[in-house]
């Protein structure tokens, strides 16, 4: 597949059809993918990489990127990719017509992270051939079923339907019944303060990296909130633990009705703190009062939360949910 | 430095009785920024806003704290004294120790405690608040009336006679609305054409008022003294102006067999019709889903008799764009449709009738001339069963849920009508209570019961089974006596509940005004401001607002009017300062605020802007039209980044205010 796409690739910059591409940079290590930008065809031939480890989103550079006057940008987007492409461009966030989107196909991505807890942290390289995946490490060669060491996302992935593409490789896929809210469900479930101290667990890890937020294809605005003073929540940081409490509840309320749920958030964090699993809550609760809504599912449809219909003057549309426990 | 005064209200003892105010004052004198902190009987009398006139300009003061009531009460005569000493009125704010605290609470400690921290959340907030200074818009000197029922005409004959011109829009081909319709009126008993069609002809000889019947309001813009609204007017295949109303066209008109709506489609009309006899304006119109040259080209016979040249068969609709300072809504009710109460077999039989066609059978101008003969023979009923409350008061889906209000009056009416013209005729009237609070109203039900021997019976129809020969076999309860009545009646008559008129709704969109949950028109508050809707220069008239009978219709439609008068006759409106605003640096085009925003006060413009490399880049950022905007602060919530803000509230002060609270 990598040397098709870098076959296509290297056909559009010779036509001048682009001018760059953003794509998966071979790095360090070759489970450690660097999301970049190839402005060569040279470049590209030597460096890009499509592989199982692939699971950067892309989309999220397009918005400066797409500024440019000087030609069109290619991007590589999986699936998941599109929805946030297609959020993005919603949001006024990026011009199409200064893109050209390959679509890739996915199989589910793999989680360094687990194979280097179920292998042992010295690992030199890991290839995966259909079902194994195998490891050279410094105590010889091992191998590991792919089933056991795919990212949590992948795991509960929603659909392998590219929502929006130029060129499409692979099959077109369809939209999963992923299951995505049972976690969400359990949390639900738990009597508020098993609730209240399964966060503080998870959120007390917090070592305030933003990572999740430099990731999150939702969060891209001019100046963030938490970066700006006349906020009134940016100088609460340090007097007390704010930040650590309501950092993450913020922003997840911030991307409330945009959160396409690419899971980004929880990939990127050096914690591993569940973060998408708040987004998901959102994603369930807006679902149940508003009828099921995909942000990113199409450009069209306004999102739940920012739609003002002119049909519910009053009563409001707002529906009690059932079950509530 | 700040320098904030603080005022505590004692309000007589609405608020001294359940919080230590003096305590409260002496509390907040600690605050930071406070210089002068006291408690004084009644703020909002002339010694007191003297007391803060003298305080602001002894102690120079930058912002004004006073805890009272709402704001809604006495906001604007505090600002008023604060502007008055030379500080501006936006520097001023009220903590609502009263609704919020005083009169929801008990407890004496507990009370001077939230007292205590409202008045913290004012403090923090003053101290942020800024100057703001409103802006002016001109009014337009015209008025919209929408609906040329009673109401309707009311109100645009009152508007146009203190000299405003006044459009008044109705959807029908005719003006009068529901009431035409009706033969007399309760509790006078006075002939309702008599005194309807000479205010009818009133509103078309006034040289103010300018009539478009046929019309449809389609789409309304703008603000308070500044709408703007698209009219459709309808194709109606007759030129008003030419047309006589001689009415030769409706006798040669070869398609005779059309429903008359009028009459409720008790008889036939011709293709082109004339409402009825009175009509204003009395002008012909082609119903076009039945005329034989409109719908397969063939015919012409009106064309050819009319001596004007009236008809247009080329006619089409119109859009007409005009501009209004106020609008005063009167687009009335209809009764609902009946259909779904199958106990009382409406749909089965033709002698099964609502109380409207009753008053078309009764009617003069009605089917027969006002002899009541009943639908399917045309015979004379000798037993006549009317039942009340048909969709009224009714908790299922079928129905509503509030009283009508004027169904026991109008069944006394038929009641008392039917027993005065044909006293062989029994009449019975099934209830579920009496209701009528009017003047005289209650005298006019015992006349029916007392004088005119009508059997009225607590209870209700539980079935109706038509029979072969037209009778209709009535199965009935009374609920005093507790037993089951069998009744044979000749006609059934059904009081059917009222509800809001179709085009209700549209409007209510277009116009941003508020609806409940039946349909009716809110007013902007149930006791004080009973004829103004929520949305600045719209004015409510008649049963748009809910279940009315002519009389508090027509009182209504004068108090609506008066209030449009009063904004018709400034020259200029000050604005409300507090509107949105964004920061375009921060504002990432992204459409959240233009999507909640209810008054489209949002548009999107493209600013170069300077990066720090010294490039420059072209953004979309959201730009708020300040006399649009109402500042409901719907955009300050929908923008992720915290762009939007609204001054006054800005989202700052907003956390101020939480931040004392909690502190």
């Amino acid at each position: 597949m990598q040397s098709e796409i870098i076959k296509r690739t290297v056909e559009l910059f010779n036509s001048e059809e682009i001018v760059r591409a953003i794509g998966w940079r071979k790095g360090d290590f070759d489970y450690d993918l660097n999301p970049s930008i190839f402005k060569s065809s040279e470049d590209l031939e030597k460096n890009f990489v499509y592989n199982d480890f692939s699971s950067a989103n892309l989309s999220k550079f397009l918005i400066k990127i797409s500024q440019k006057e000087d030609g069109k940008t290619l991007v590589f987007l999986k699936s998941c990719d599109t929805y946030s492409f297609n959020s993005l461009l919603q949001e006024h966030r990026i011009s199409r017509d200064k893109i050209y989107i390959i679509g890739v196909p996915c199989e589910e991505n793999l989680d360094p992270s687990k194979i280097k807890a179920a292998l042992g942290e010295d690992v030199l390289s890991m290839s995966c051939d259909g079902e194994t995946v195998t490891v050279e490490t410094l105590d010889g060669t091992k191998t590991i079923s792919k089933s056991e060491v795919i990212l949590d996302r992948c795991l509960a992935c929603k659909s392998r339907k590219h929502v929006v593409y130029d060129e499409l490789f692979g099959e077109e896929g369809e939209v999963l019944d992923s299951k995505r809210f049972d976690q969400v469900e359990i949390l639900e479930n738990m009597k508020p303060e098993e609730r209240y101290s399964f966060w503080r667990t998870e959120l007390s890890r917090c070592i305030g990296c933003n990572a999740c937020r430099d990731i999150c294809p939702a969060c891209t605005c001019e100046k963030c909130v938490f970066d700006n003073r006349d906020s009134g929540v940016e100088n609460k940081v340090a007097t007390n633990d704010f930040e650590e409490n309501m950092f993450h509840i913020i922003r997840a309320f911030h991307v409330a009705g945009r959160c396409t749920d690419c899971g980004e958030c929880s990939r990127v964090c050096p914690e591993d703190i569940p973060l998408h699993l708040l987004n998901r809550k959102f994603i369930k609760d807006i679902n149940e009062f508003y009828g099921n809504y995909q942000a990113g599912d199409d450009i069209e449809t306004l999102a739940p939360l920012t739609r003002f219909d002119a049909v519910d003057v009053e009563p409001s549309i707002v529906k009690t949910r059932e079950n509530v426990k | 430095m700040q320098k904030i005064g603080v005022f505590v209200c004692h309000c007589g003892t609405n608020i001294s009785a359940t919080v230590d105010v003096a305590k409260v004052a002496e509390t907040l004198a600690k605050e930071p920024g406070v210089i002068y902190s006291t408690d004084y009987q009644f703020m909002c009398s002339l010694a007191g806003q003297n007391l803060i006139i003298d305080k602001i300009k002894e102690l120079d003061l930058t912002g004004v704290v006073i805890c009272s009531c709402s704001p809604r009460m006495h906001e604007l005569t505090f600002r008023k004294a604060a502007d008055k000493a030379g500080l501006n009125g936006f520097l001023l704010e009220m903590a609502n120790i009263r609704e919020q605290d005083a009169w929801v609470h008990k407890d004496r400690e507990e009370a001077t405690l939230k007292a205590v921290a409202l008045g913290r959340a004012a403090i923090a907030k003053v101290a942020l608040n800024e100057a703001l200074i409103p802006g002016e818009s001109k009014v337009t000197k015209r008025a919209l009336v929408i609906g040329a029922g009673i109401a309707g005409m009311q109100a645009a004959l009152d508007i146009a006679d203190a000299g405003f011109s006044v459009d008044l829009v109705d959807i029908e081909p005719t003006i009068g609305g529901l009431m035409t319709q009706v033969d007399k009126t309760f509790p006078t008993l006075d002939c309702a054409s008599c005194i309807l069609t000479p205010k009818m002809v009133d509103v078309q000889q006034h040289e103010l008022i300018n009539l478009m019947t046929f019309c449809e309001v389609e789409k309304v813009e703008g603000y308070i003294g500044n709408f703007i609204a698209t009219i459709k007017k309808k194709a109606r295949y007759v030129d008003p102006d030419a047309c006589t109303g001689c009415g030769l066209c409706t006798q040669k008109c070869p398609t005779k067999n059309v429903l008359n709506s009028f009459n409720l489609n008790l008889d036939n009309r011709s293709a082109i019709y004339i409402p009825f006899p009175q009509a204003v304006p009395l002008v012909a119109i082609i119903d076009a889903a039945h005329c034989k040259k409109l719908q397969e080209g063939k015919c012409g016979v009106c064309a050819a008799v009319c001596a004007p040249k009236a008809i247009h068969y080329d006619d089409c609709d119109k859009l007409v764009e005009n501009k209004y300072g106020a609008i005063v809504v009167a687009t009335g009710f209809n009764p609902i449709e009946v259909h779904a109460f199958n106990e009382f077999a409406y749909d089965q039989s033709p002698n099964v009738i609502t109380s409207l066609e009753y008053e078309r059978l009764m009617s003069a101008t009605g089917p027969n001339g006002g002899t009541v003969l009943r639908p399917s023979d045309k015979k004379h009923p000798k037993t006549i069963v009317f039942q009340q409350c048909v969709g009224s008061r009714d908790t299922t889906s079928r129905g509503k849920t509030y009283c009508s209000g004027i169904c026991c009056m109008y069944t006394a009416k038929h009641a008392m009508l039917t027993r005065e013209k044909y006293p062989d005729t029994d009449v019975y009237v099934f209830y579920t209570d009496i209701r009528t609070p009017g003047k005289g109203f209650d005298e006019f039900h015992r006349r029916a019961v007392e004088q005119y021997g009508v059997h009225y019976i607590k209870g209700s129809i539980g079935k109706v089974v038509p029979m072969s020969n037209g009778n209709l076999k009535v199965q009935a309860s009374d609920l005093l006596m507790q037993r089951q009545l069998h009744i044979e009646a000749d006609l059934v008559v059904l009081a059917a509940a009222m509800e809001p008129d179709k085009s209700a709704k549209h409007l209510a969109q277009q116009l941003t005004a508020s609806m409940d949950n039946d349909g009716w028109f809110t007013e902007s508050h149930p006791k004080l401001r009973p004829v103004e809707s929520p949305t600045a220069g719209v004015f409510l008239a008649g049963a748009c607002q809910g279940p009315k009978d002519i009389p508090s219709t027509v009182a209504q439609a004068g108090a609506a009017a008066s209030k449009a008068i009063i904004l018709l006759i400034k020259d200029k409106l000050k604005g409300n300062p507090c509107v949105a605003h964004s920061a375009e640096n921060m504002c990432n085009g992204c459409g959240a605020c233009a999507n909640v925003c209810p008054y489209s006060a949002i548009t999107y413009v493209e600013k170069e802007f300077r990066m720090p490399d010294r490039t420059t880049l072209i953004r979309r950022v959201a730009s708020v039209n300040p006399a649009v905007c109402q500042g409901c602060g719907a955009c300050t919530v929908a923008c992720p980044s915290g762009a939007m803000d609204i001054f006054g509230f800005s989202n700052k002060q907003i956390m101020g205010e939480v931040d004392a609270i909690c502190q």
